[in-house]
């Protein structure tokens, strides 16, 4: 096939070389009543022409979010992306090379890692970040754990702002790795009390602002109070371009930072692959999890970068690591600090102030569709409506008319009928007045 | 020499090639880059965006107050910025890339076209499952190929990679322990395994208990059966195994496993070596991550994504991690939360948000599908036929400590062949490089001396591998004549020399600080 360069003349001659006779020879230590005779019962090679017909017709049966007035956010969110991003992330020297162990070839990928680590630093306002973690959640995870590591407590409290699948997936690693993980209600309405949760035995507080409501949610006397009592805290954003118009949580006294960078480079993509911001106090370097890109010099004096720090890593440390995680999303990292670079500051503050202003007309339109409350007194690019009925029904029949309207909180917290009628809305800079127009018409049709 | 009779030029043959000292640093083609932070500025931008309409702000008190002092670049600078950093990086596409355990095989750029369809790139996780049927009857057709390779009951996709498919599966095997109501402690791992077993291992809290080889390089029933307990929760066997070798006794190692009342986690970071050839299904194997990165192509990109969905045994498969694809008289359905739960369902958790690397199931089901069964099963074969013969080639020269059997798809060399001609693994790497190679994974694993550990894959021609086979040999007579010059100086050829990395490590700079105003500098 067009993808296997060997001839059936090489293999013959590989095989005289090396002695067989047949290439099951090679696979002798296979126990015999084990070695497949047939083939798997899958269908034969394809051609190009057939993988595409095949793949372009399941394609084909998803609604595409460009084609559409399209209002989903929650932690993943729709950019425009600038053309030169994918053109350089696909050059192969970038899309076909391995993790940069070898640093004298591979100082393409060690540069860009120190510019994003220096990037993600400035965006949060903290003094270090790591080469990147597979997503914003994993790295809400990570935070977690090496909080504990850091205070040698082993109870995270949880904020209501949080992600809800961020909390599964903290809850998860605390529970099979024996912590506590206490997670507050829900707090649709940002009117939780986390400082009363916060006690000698806390090892991390996570808070998420603009909160999965889309709240904006002042960090400064969470941290304030955490760090009174010894603990951490974790600042989580699932939104990067908020960081273009609010305060960085580094600003607020965030001890670690975690975010999700789809939003800048990267599609949607269905939910992955992604990559997690992970910044921190230079004072905790040494508990990072992930990998770490540092600058030094060649034998010949020329600035150079290698990776650094691995005596905290897997394959140095073994069952010793600060984590076990060894390939991470290099190239998702790449796109993120290649469309950062175009944005640049004076891009991305109006970036954000265009998502700021698109949003804000959304909640003005949905507003005064009647029986329609928006609960939200700030927030960045998404916000939380109160509609009078089940938001997943609704929303339903939104799609039905074209419309794909956000997110009903049910499907993100089942069972509970106290937030059966609230629904996540996000807008940026691709949406259009058309867009909010068309939604405002059609929820006032449905309702 | 002025060249007077119109033929090509050629360098003078005396003329040796010595490093020339040139104004701007550059060498050619090669093109020094400085940092952004250098060249860019924070008033400079690459996008084009009209004003914000003026409207309320409600951002409260939140508004950002300090600059962030961000540089941008145009378009144009921008690109000559990336362009010119990736050419200082080795790749698959520029020559083979022989990373033992890596698999770097050839990247289709159909994938790539594939995953840019709109219908796949521009879904959201979270839009209404009415409008994104494609993307969950894709997710249900890579579980059937993985399942059916596999010859296992479940697959949980999620996983970002492998470390974290085997965070997954060691879960699934904790929860199926504690829902026997054991709590064990203990989880066997032999010497070769690659460092995230262990560390996979201690971040849920077992005790590691390495497993030693044996002479010939593979796991003894006999020692596993030593350390078996009613405290093993489960042994982490990676098979094939680092050493390049298929574990013989996997069977009976399983079976003394499973009547302990442990479980048997495969690593499959070696999948590449046996797909189509024996199941792991049918050696015993409970969960076994699947690196879509390695042995279905998708692209290494420097470091990730990775994929590593995780097949399951029957007694896994209920505890298998949110979300799921289950199978509704014949209809995907994708399983997001408790509340869509069946009976039989009782999953360990979740281990990310949204649904797991997406753009990795379209990429290797499009690998899948033009491989066919067929294809599938040459890649297999031709990568085990290549590393054997590389082995053939070169074990007159390099010395095989497991050399007596036949290896699957790596071949792994000691340094003993090195011995007193003051030329060290990494030396031997570094010369590599000057050869236009990137160097073979050194010093693993760790169970024998110097090691070097080659993967050619199947992407190559019999032209390159007898060309890389060459080189090496050349290396190797090189290192035995004396001429330990071209490797202690290697490389000399690279963008960069070798790099200092114990000043890397002593004096950590993580990132760039803006350099003092002169003023204060001066001070």
């Amino acid at each position: 096939m067009r993808y296997h360069p060997l001839t059936d003349h090489d293999r013959a001659h590989m095989r005289a070389t090396i002695g067989v006779g047949a290439v099951d020879q090679l696979f002798s230590d296979v126990p015999r009543d084990k070695l497949l005779s047939g083939l798997l019962d899958l269908p034969t090679t394809k051609s190009e022409l057939e993988v595409e017909r095949l793949m372009g017709r399941m394609a084909a049966r998803n609604v595409a979010a460009g084609s559409v007035p399209f209002f989903v956010g929650a932690g993943a969110y729709r950019h425009h992306v600038p053309a030169s991003v994918d053109h350089l992330i696909q050059r192969s020297e970038f899309l076909t090379s391995y993790t940069p162990y070898q640093p004298e070839i591979a100082q393409g990928t060690l540069q860009v890692l120190f510019e994003f680590q220096s990037q993600v630093g400035r965006l949060t306002g903290m003094e270090v970040a790591n080469a990147g973690m597979y997503d914003g959640s994993t790295g809400c995870g990570e935070a977690v754990l090496m909080a504990h590591r850091l205070t040698r407590r082993n109870k995270a409290v949880l904020s209501g702002t949080l992600h809800p699948q961020y909390r599964a997936v903290v809850e998860t690693l605390g529970r099979m790795a024996g912590d506590t993980v206490e997670a507050l209600p829900p707090d649709p309405e940002a009117t939780e009390d986390i400082l009363a949760r916060i006690d000698g035995q806390t090892a991390c507080v996570v808070v998420q602002s603009p909160s999965v409501y889309g709240h904006l949610i002042d960090l400064a006397p969470i941290a304030e109070k955490a760090h009174a009592v010894g603990a951490l805290l974790v600042a989580v954003v699932t939104e990067v371009v908020a960081l273009g118009a609010i305060e960085p949580p580094g600003a607020q006294g965030a001890d670690i930072v975690v975010g999700e960078g789809q939003s800048l480079g990267n599609p949607l993509g269905f939910g992955g692959p992604y990559v997690g911001l992970f910044a921190t106090r230079e004072k905790f370097i040494r508990q990072l999890p992930g990998r770490l890109c540092g600058e030094t010099v060649d034998a010949d004096g020329k600035r150079g970068f290698v990776l650094t720090l691995s005596t905290r890593e897997q394959h140095i440390r073994r069952d010793k690591a600060t984590s076990n995680i060894c390939t991470s999303s290099g190239l998702c990292a790449l796109a993120f600090s290649i469309h950062a670079t175009l944005l640049g500051e004076a891009g991305l503050t109006r970036l954000a102030a265009i998502n700021h202003a698109s949003a804000a007309a959304t909640a003005d339109a949905l507003a005064a569709v009647p029986g329609v409350k928006v609960l939200n007194d700030t927030f960045f690019n998404e916000f939380t409506v109160r509609l009078p009925g089940d938001a997943a029904a609704i929303v339903e029949k939104l799609a039905a008319k074209g419309i794909i309207a956000g997110v009903p909180m049910s499907r993100l917290e089942p069972g509970r009928p106290e937030l059966a009628d609230l629904l996540l809305v996000a807008a940026t800079e691709t949406t259009t007045d058309d867009d909010r127009a068309a939604f405002a018409a059609a929820l006032a049709e449905v309702l | 020499m002025m060249n007077t009779q119109g033929r090509p030029t050629r360098p003078a043959e005396a003329e040796a090639a010595t490093p020339v000292a040139t104004f701007t640093g550059n060498r050619g083609l090669q093109i020094e880059e400085a940092l952004i932070f250098e060249i860019g500025r924070p008033d400079v931008s690459g996008v084009d965006l009209p004003p914000a309409p003026k409207a309320a702000s409600r951002l409260g008190k939140h508004a950002r107050r300090a600059p962030l002092g961000l540089p941008g670049l145009t378009e144009p600078e921008a690109v000559r910025h990336y362009v010119r950093l990736s050419r200082q990086n080795y790749a698959i596409d520029l020559g083979l890339y022989p990373l033992g355990s890596c698999t770097m095989k050839h990247n289709p750029r159909l994938n790539e076209a594939m995953v840019r369809l709109a219908g796949f790139a521009d879904i959201h996780p979270l839009q209404p499952l009415s409008t994104v049927k494609g993307a969950v009857q894709l997710m249900q057709e890579l579980s059937h190929w993985l399942l059916t390779m596999t010859g296992m009951a479940a697959v949980a996709l999620s996983p970002k990679a492998g470390a974290h498919g085997e965070l997954c599966g060691m879960m699934a095997i904790k929860a199926a322990l504690a829902a026997r109501g054991e709590s064990r402690s203990i989880v066997l791992v032999p010497e070769s395994a690659h460092g995230t077993n262990p560390a996979t291992a201690a971040q849920l809290g077992y005790k590691v208990v390495p497993v030693p080889a044996r002479e010939d390089g593979t796991v003894d029933p006999a020692a596993v059966k030593a350390l078996l307990s009613p405290d093993v929760a489960a042994i982490m066997l990676t098979n094939p195994n680092t050493c390049g070798l298929f574990e013989r006794d996997i069977v009976e190692i399983a079976e003394a496993v499973h009547a302990a009342g442990a479980f048997f986690y495969g690593d499959g970071a070696n999948f590449n070596a046996i797909v189509g050839k024996v199941r792991p299904g049918d050696l015993g194997v409970d969960a076994m991550h699947i690196n879509l990165h390695k042995t279905f192509s998708t692209p290494h990109g420097g470091g990730g994504p990775g994929s590593g969905p995780v097949v399951l045994s029957k007694a896994l498969a209920p505890f298998a991690p949110l979300p799921f694809i289950r199978l509704d008289a014949g209809e995907p359905v994708l399983v997001e939360t408790e509340e869509g739960l069946a009976e039989a369902e009782t999953p360990f958790g979740r281990l990310t948000a949204f649904h797991g690397q997406m753009g990795m199931y379209v990429r290797a089901l499009a690998y899948m599908l033009a491989h066919g069964a067929d294809g599938l099963r040459q890649a297999s074969e031709d990568a085990v036929l290549s590393a054997n013969y590389v082995k053939a080639r070169l074990s007159d020269l390099f010395n095989a400590p497991y050399g007596g059997r036949p290896c699957m798809h790596e071949v792994l060399f000691d340094d003993s062949s090195l011995e007193g001609t003051g030329v060290s693994t990494l030396d031997f790497a570094k010369a590599m490089i000057d050869e236009g190679y990137h160097p073979m994974t050194m010093y693993f694993p760790l169970v024998v001396h110097g090691a070097m550990l080659i993967e050619p894959t199947e992407s190559e021609s019999l032209a390159s591998l007898d060309l890389f086979i060459a080189t090496l040999r050349d290396l190797a007579m090189a290192a035995k004549a004396g001429d330990t010059e071209r490797f202690r100086q290697a490389p000399r050829l690279a963008p960069r020399r070798r790099l200092d990395e114990t000043r890397a490590a002593r004096s950590p700079r993580l990132s760039w600080k803006d350099p003092l105003p002169a003023a204060e500098a001066a001070e």
